[in-house]
């Protein structure tokens, strides 16, 4: 006979554990078993599923009494025995070994994923596209001008900050340098052509990834999560039409802006340092920089501006299609955007150059 | 924490005033729940059942009134004291709110992982019960809440609310959404758990077959005031125009035959 006593309760669970264990410790398998409940001030689930796997754990041979316990008690005992705890369900684990190679193959299929997916994405842009040029769907100017403002133009002052800062210390490590050949004028040619040929630009992207990549990606996830696009799809209403074209049309149409706007600024930035801490009058640096330009240079960091908005675009619309039910895949896809936006981003930059260099441009 | 006689009330609601931006959504209402009964609260969409129910668990600032649960009230505690009455209910939300990252025997774990100091291996099997006491199939526990149908995340969600063994458990609209044969189910549920648990149930629910088949009583709200509370029969012997709607309305037919 086990006589209880106390609140059999979940908050005593280790205590009630530990009890039945040393109280069950020495004994052999019993005939029969009696728990006496006079003593016992509370019962809930957890202290009846504690004796209850007690008694299991003796077979169905040994009959079980209980003895002095309350309606409500008694209720309770006969509803925990009543259900059948199923076994744990073991999820399927590789071998120690085996994981690495499960996990290059997911990786693997994954990124082979993506680049049919990202092309998927630009194919249904281009057809929606296409579908707008030839009047058979309408052209969304009200979305259009509210994702330039969105994407663009609240932009601007964080590039132009940015830019400025840049420039200026581009400057200022040229200066430093150059100081040592005595031909500080020079910095104007290096902080003109970096400015314009890249760091406007790039700086620029990389924002516009950070900034705009991670919005839409996210809005698409959550539309997603939410049925919104298939609300759209039922509709006929092509998703891609409504939702990635605006998007990805303010980016094309913005991104040259914004790095032109950049450039600027860091010419402006590498003026203020030049004259501050190079000694060099603003006049001597715009007629330097007037040598030092030509379209070309411009045209350079220009045209490479739709390129990068449209990997911008691509990979953030396709992140956010791929976002599942939990809120932790929309962070994730999020996240995936924004990294795998700079990083392509900085990549064809640097393809870009080579082959600028390559024919001589 | 005090204990209370059977006979006190475990919710006690007096004039209660929540407002948001001047205006009154609940304007003076009171109500009592008794323990250990299953209480059905119905009324209009936009009568402040929802309201109510966050304000209670403390979700919605209330502006006026006093709201006593285990004979205390919740506002004035400190919050160790309401950490402790929040240990002693469990709220099942109308969308089931689980959390999307976990796996349903996580779901139903973080509860007691939080709160007590349960052996893992024993929390497990705790956890395991419960599935098995809401009537969730075994294969469920190790899927992820945007896995699971309708029903399922009902019944995981009422597994998590039940994990630290309730008094009072909250539940916002349960047999929304489920088929007539998942609501009877979950209705049959929610009895048995009653009977063999003593839990004391507060509900919001619109389904009028759960209100003749679980309700003890039945409070019914209307436009931030209680127009009405008493059994179903008292209820259908109301004339008031909204309750004889209701209850005499073409979808509650059924209801005056039995």
């Amino acid at each position: 006979m086990a006589r209880l006593a106390g609140d059999w309760t979940t908050r005593w669970a280790r205590q009630m554990q530990s009890a039945l264990d040393k109280a069950f410790a020495g004994h052999s398998r019993p005939d029969a078993l009696e728990f006496d409940f006079e003593a016992v001030t509370a019962l809930d689930t957890v202290g009846a599923l504690l004796l209850a796997q007690r008694r299991a754990s003796f077979g169905e041979a040994v009959r079980t009494t209980i003895a002095g316990a309350s309606g409500a008690q008694a209720n309770l005992l006969g509803h925990v025995n009543a259900i059948e705890v199923h076994a744990p369900e073991k999820p399927l684990r590789l071998p120690l070994l085996l994981r690495p190679f499960e996990r290059l193959g997911r990786m693997t299929a994954a990124a082979l994923g993506d680049l049919v997916g990202i092309h998927a994405v630009l194919g249904r842009t281009l057809a929606a596209l296409a579908a707008t040029l030839t009047l058979r769907a309408p052209f969304r100017f009200a979305a259009l001008v509210n994702q330039f403002d969105l994407i663009v133009f609240r932009a601007v002052p964080i590039v132009v900050l940015i830019s400025v800062v840049v420039g200026a210390i581009i400057t200022q490590q040229s200066i430093l340098q150059l100081n040592n050949f005595g031909v500080a004028i020079y910095v104007v040619d290096l902080a003109a052509i970096l400015m314009l040929r890249e760091v406007g630009l790039l700086l620029a992207a990389i924002m516009i990834a950070g900034r705009s990549g991670s919005a839409i990606t996210a809005e698409i996830g959550s539309m997603r999560m939410r049925e919104e696009l298939d609300a759209l799809s039922v509709m006929g209403v092509d998703p891609y039409q409504a939702l990635i074209l605006p998007r990805m049309l303010a980016l094309l149409i913005g991104l040259p802006f914004l790095a032109f706007i950049g450039a600027m600024s860091g010419l402006a930035g590498a003026a203020i340092v030049a004259f501050v801490y190079g000694g060099i009058p603003i006049d001597i640096f715009l007629d330097r920089l007037q040598d030092a330009l030509n379209v070309r240079t411009l045209l350079v960091g220009l045209v490479k501006a739709p390129f990068m908005a449209i990997i911008i675009g691509l990979v953030a619309a396709n992140e956010g299609f791929k976002v599942a039910g939990s809120a932790e895949s929309l962070g994730k896809h999020t996240t995936a955007s924004v990294v795998r936006a700079i990083f392509l981003v900085i990549v064809a930059d640097g393809v870009f150059a080579m082959f600028f260099a390559a024919i001589g441009f | 924490m005090t204990r209370i006689t059977p006979t006190d009330p475990i919710i006690s609601i007096r004039d209660l005033v929540v407002g948001f931006n001047g205006r009154k959504v609940i304007d003076g209402f009171s109500l009592d729940v008794r323990r250990g009964e299953v209480l059905g609260i119905i009324g209009p969409s936009g009568s402040g059942k929802s309201v109510t129910l966050r304000t209670v668990v403390g979700l919605l600032p209330k502006t006026a009134g006093t709201i006593e649960v285990f004979g205390r009230d919740y506002a004035s505690l400190s919050r160790q004291q309401r950490v402790e009455i929040e240990r002693h209910w469990g709220v099942l939300f109308q969308q089931g709110a689980l959390f999307s990252a976990l796996t349903v025997i996580e779901n139903v774990e973080f509860p007691m992982r939080e709160h007590l100091d349960v052996p893992r291996k024993l929390r497990r099997e705790i956890a395991r019960f419960k599935i098995d006491q809401v009537g969730l199939p075994p294969g469920a526990e190790n899927l992820y809440p945007s896995e699971l149908s309708g029903g399922m995340i009902k019944r995981a969600a009422l597994a998590r609310a039940l994990a630290l063994d309730p008094e009072i458990v909250f539940l916002d609209e349960p047999t929304a959404g489920l088929d007539p044969i998942g609501a009877a189910k979950f209705d049959e549920l929610v009895l048995s758990l009653k009977d063999a648990l003593g839990l004391t149930v507060y509900m919001v629910t619109h389904d009028l077959d759960s209100l003749v088949t679980v309700c003890d009583r039945i409070a019914a709200l209307g436009k931030g005031k209680l127009l009405q509370v008493g059994t179903l029969d008292e209820l259908l012997a109301s004339d008031d125009p909204w309750l004889t709607e209701y209850f005499h309305g073409p979808r509650a037919r059924h209801l005056e035959k039995t």
